[in-house]
């Protein structure tokens, strides 16, 4: 018999990354608040982000925030919504002071000011040179922003509810309006269910590139968060958009930030070309990262591959000497020497692309409320961070943009929260709210039948690799959604080995695995029916923006077991799209 | 890179040493035979297990490439991270042996509980106390940025502080650890209450039971200089704080 036990909060954050506790470090002094998350807050996948945070401190030469603005909604391939885009700009700078107050320790100019480098994408007036726009702890910014925002949660005494696996959001019918009422989570130590009912929940659940096989994320990012709001009924937009960062390790798909090449460092191919001047004759290798990465492809597919197999390109750092790799790029320069046993200083270092970023999800309005179709709020629901789209990134995102706005939007989930959870009624849970999880638990707990779920998982990552990767087509993409159907099928049969109650992962990755499934239909189908290329999304047999077609959002619906698509406008202010060279 | 491909694999051993709360008064030692290439992480070896073999040895990870902080054990007696623990670096002639991180309290297989070490963490008052209210960012030159560069790097993995023979034997001490945490404050110009940590850290469980075994730096994934970290606060409680 499962034991069930109760909580109730004013607002409950699922996710304890960046935009978790960005939020509730807004949250928390104002209304009763829990984060809950599936592993310690340290361990979310914040702390691998490595280069910096963009914002026009202007601290080392000429900036603004208007030219910041600029560049995301260019480095977005003008799929981006411009007012939030400007609001993201306009927020950066005291995003990073906020920060720099909480204590993080960011690298410092010799007058003691934040120092900033350069990263892809960001230009000075519009695209006329790369500027030093990003902020930076050497090349573990992420791992800062992570540890200053634990530490903040600490001395503001937030709970949190930690190794709790959040599998259903409560949705109420209060007065014919779908509001938002709760989640329930499974506690991994004990195998209990939890149902914490809340007047705002706050979705912070991050990214799911374990669905690609090549991918810089973590094996915890399975996409939770996305797949509930999906199962929910909830809309996904823009899923087909995936960034592949150009510089993983080859093979591995670790990753090796873009801050190398903000700091000089250079791709060459086999015969030591530096083959980014052909395709991005102004910024070259600090061109926006969907450009680069399908150009290390070309690069491969027409031969010009080093390696015995010719199957990746270099990534040189020999030229920037072992004072700047040791003090600026520390981190990266001992993954390639851990990894792959090649020693930056001394020769280039093999990259491929590698999934790195969702910039679809849970579609939000700029005040990170979620909705439910094109214009309407889910009253209470919030959501921040990778997991959301609201839609600054449009169709590419740029480097130091999403610790950007994990802070930006993140304070402003929590604060929203907070204030609203502090006005409204909180509402009635749905009758036996905790019965999907408990059933769902159960279901997994006993399944017995004859399919792996590390071969499904394994079978979808390479299905996802090989046709749903950099370039797409209409025949790849078709045979990705054929494989992804009859992984879907052969999932209801899977067998589980641990039958117990407590710490049971093999049980938790097989429901980490359902979510993957279901987010990799809706990226391929997405993908099938955008006919056009735009930033993350390149399809060989239209290789051209389309901007009279698809100068717009896609919004996916869960209708039934099948998939509807529609559209949604793009939020064009100042910038009138325009063809995108650099 | 498939040049890894065409390198042969090997089989290597691993004893790992199981518990299941629900079934096992004790915990034991289980033989597992494991294909793997040189290139491999002893994480990816527990995969292998998990998913190929037995789907119930339990263990946590999540990065995989040393940042999270998530897998560390003992492995070979030592307390390694798995993810950064290639076949390669270990005499595979002999088995592997890997069992959970010592003197915190055994949960399952290689997941111990956390609480503790994170309660000794939040002890030290681990974040920045300062009254000033500076219009834009603390001005902070190069030097004194670099003065606690060392401690930022800590990713919480505690492989320092259970590799440490005084907290095994008494878990009431800080641990270097949290230890480390106060250095990344008490040593950051910004910070003003240096003293209130260092008091802290002067108790009966503080820096005084550090018996300098260098057990901490070596276990340290990040390469932080552990016990010189402790050694400098340790030298700051008696004569203060220089920054």
């Amino acid at each position: 018999m499962t034991t069930v036990h109760h909580h109730e909060y004013d607002v409950v954050i699922v996710g304890a990354g960046g935009a978790g506790m960005r939020a509730a470090i807004e949250s928390a002094p104002n209304a009763k608040t829990a984060v809950i998350s599936k592993l310690y807050p340290t361990r979310s996948h914040t702390g691998a982000a490595q280069g910096g945070m963009a914002a026009a401190l202007a601290n080392v030469e000429e900036d603004s925030w208007e030219w910041h603005t600029f560049d995301t909604v260019k480095g977005g391939d003008y799929l981006v919504d411009q007012d939030a885009a400007e609001i993201l700009a306009r927020e950066a700078i005291d995003a990073v002071l906020d920060l720099e107050n909480m204590g993080l320790p960011f690298n410092r100019t010799p007058d003691g000011k934040i120092d900033q480098r350069r990263f892809g994408g960001h230009t000075r007036d519009h695209g006329k040179a790369p500027v030093r726009r990003a902020c930076y702890a050497a090349d573990r910014t992420g791992h800062m922003i992570l540890q200053t925002l634990f530490q903040n949660c600490v001395k503001l005494g937030v709970e949190f509810y930690n190794e709790f696996y959040v599998l259903d959001l409560l949705l109420t019918d209060v007065k014919g309006t779908q509001t938002a009422s709760g989640v329930v989570a499974y506690e991994l130590s004990t195998g209990d269910i939890h149902v914490f009912n809340a007047t705002s929940v706050v979705f912070a659940t991050g990214g799911f590139g374990k669905m690609f096989k090549t991918t810089s994320n973590a094996h915890t990012l399975t996409g939770d968060g996305v797949g509930i709001a999906w199962r929910k009924g909830i809309p996904l937009e823009d899923m087909e958009f995936f960034q592949f960062h150009p510089t993983g390790l080859a093979g591995l798909g670790i990753l090796l930030t873009e801050g190398a090449r903000g700091e000089g460092a250079i791709l060459r191919n086999a015969s030591g070309e530096r083959f980014m001047e052909r395709y991005a004759p102004t910024i070259k290798d600090l061109a926006p990262r969907d450009i680069i990465s399908r150009c290390m492809v070309q690069e491969v597919a027409e031969g010009r591959g080093a390696g015995p197999n010719k199957d990746y390109v270099l990534l040189d750092c020999t030229h920037l000497g072992a004072e700047v790799l040791e003090t600026k790029l520390p981190d990266i320069t001992e993954f390639a020497r851990t990894y792959l046993g090649v020693d930056p200083v001394v020769e280039p270092v093999p990259v491929m692309p590698t999934a790195h970023y969702a910039m679809g999800g849970i579609p939000t309005n700029v005040n990170a409320e979620v909705l439910l179709d094109n214009t309407t709020v889910i009253p209470g629901l919030y959501a921040a961070g990778e997991c959301a789209c609201v839609s600054v990134h449009g169709s590419n995102r740029l480097g130091t943009n999403s610790l950007l706005d994990i802070n930006v939007f993140g304070k402003r989930a929590g604060r929203n929260a907070a204030e609203y959870a502090n006005k409204a009624k909180r509402p009635e849970l749905p009758k036996a709210a905790e019965k999907f999880v408990v059933d769902l638990i159960d279901s997994a707990r006993t399944a017995d039948g004859t399919e792996s779920v590390a071969t499904i998982r394994k079978e979808l990552q390479v299905e996802m690799d090989r046709n749903a990767q950099v370039f797409r087509t209409e025949e790849s993409l078709g045979h990705a959604q054929k494989v992804i159907q009859d992984l879907r099928k052969r999932y209801t049969k899977i067998g589980i080995h641990d039958r117990g109650q407590r710490f049971n992962t093999d049980l938790l990755e097989a429901v980490e695995l359902g979510f993957l499934l279901d987010l990799a239909e809706v990226v391929v189908v997405s993908a099938r029916n955008r006919k056009e290329s735009r930033g993350g999304h390149m399809r060989d047999d239209f290789p051209d923006r389309d901007d009279k077609g698809y100068m717009q959002h896609t919004m996916a619906y869960k209708k039934g077991e099948k998939i509807a698509l529609d559209w949604k406008p793009v939020v064009i202010t100042n910038y009138p799209p325009m063809e995108r060279k650099y | 890179m498939s040049e890894l491909g065409v390198v042969q694999s090997f089989t290597v051993t691993f004893i790992v040493r199981r518990f299941n709360p629900e079934t096992d008064a004790e915990p034991y030692w289980q033989d597992f035979d494991v294909e793997m290439f040189s290139t491999d992480r002893v994480l990816d070896g527990l995969h292998k297990i998990k998913w190929d073999v037995d789907g119930s040895l339990s263990f946590r990870r999540s990065c995989a490439h040393g940042i999270c902080g998530s897998d560390a054990m003992r492995i070979n007696g030592r307390n390694r991270l798995a993810c950064k623990t290639l076949i390669k670096d270990l005499d595979i002639s002999k088995p592997v042996y890997v069992e959970a991180i010592k003197g915190l309290p055994l949960e399952k297989d290689l997941i111990v509980d956390m609480e503790p070490f994170f309660a000794a963490y939040r002890e030290v008052q681990p974040f920045l106390q300062t009254s000033a209210k500076p219009e834009k960012e603390h001005l902070q030159s190069v030097e004194q940025r670099e003065r606690f560069d060392d401690t930022t790097k800590c990713i919480l993995c505690a492989a320092c502080t259970t590799s440490c023979p005084v907290f095994w034997t008494d878990g009431q001490y800080f641990g270097p650890a949290a230890i480390v945490a106060a250095h990344r404050f008490i040593f950051d110009s910004r910070d003003e209450e240096a003293q209130v940590r260092l008091d802290i850290l002067n108790s009966k469980e503080g820096v005084w039971r550090c018996r300098t075994t260098f057990n901490c730096s070596e276990a340290c994934p990040r390469g932080i200089e552990v016990t010189k970290a402790i050694s400098e606060v340790k030298q700051a409680a008696i004569r203060g704080v220089r920054l």
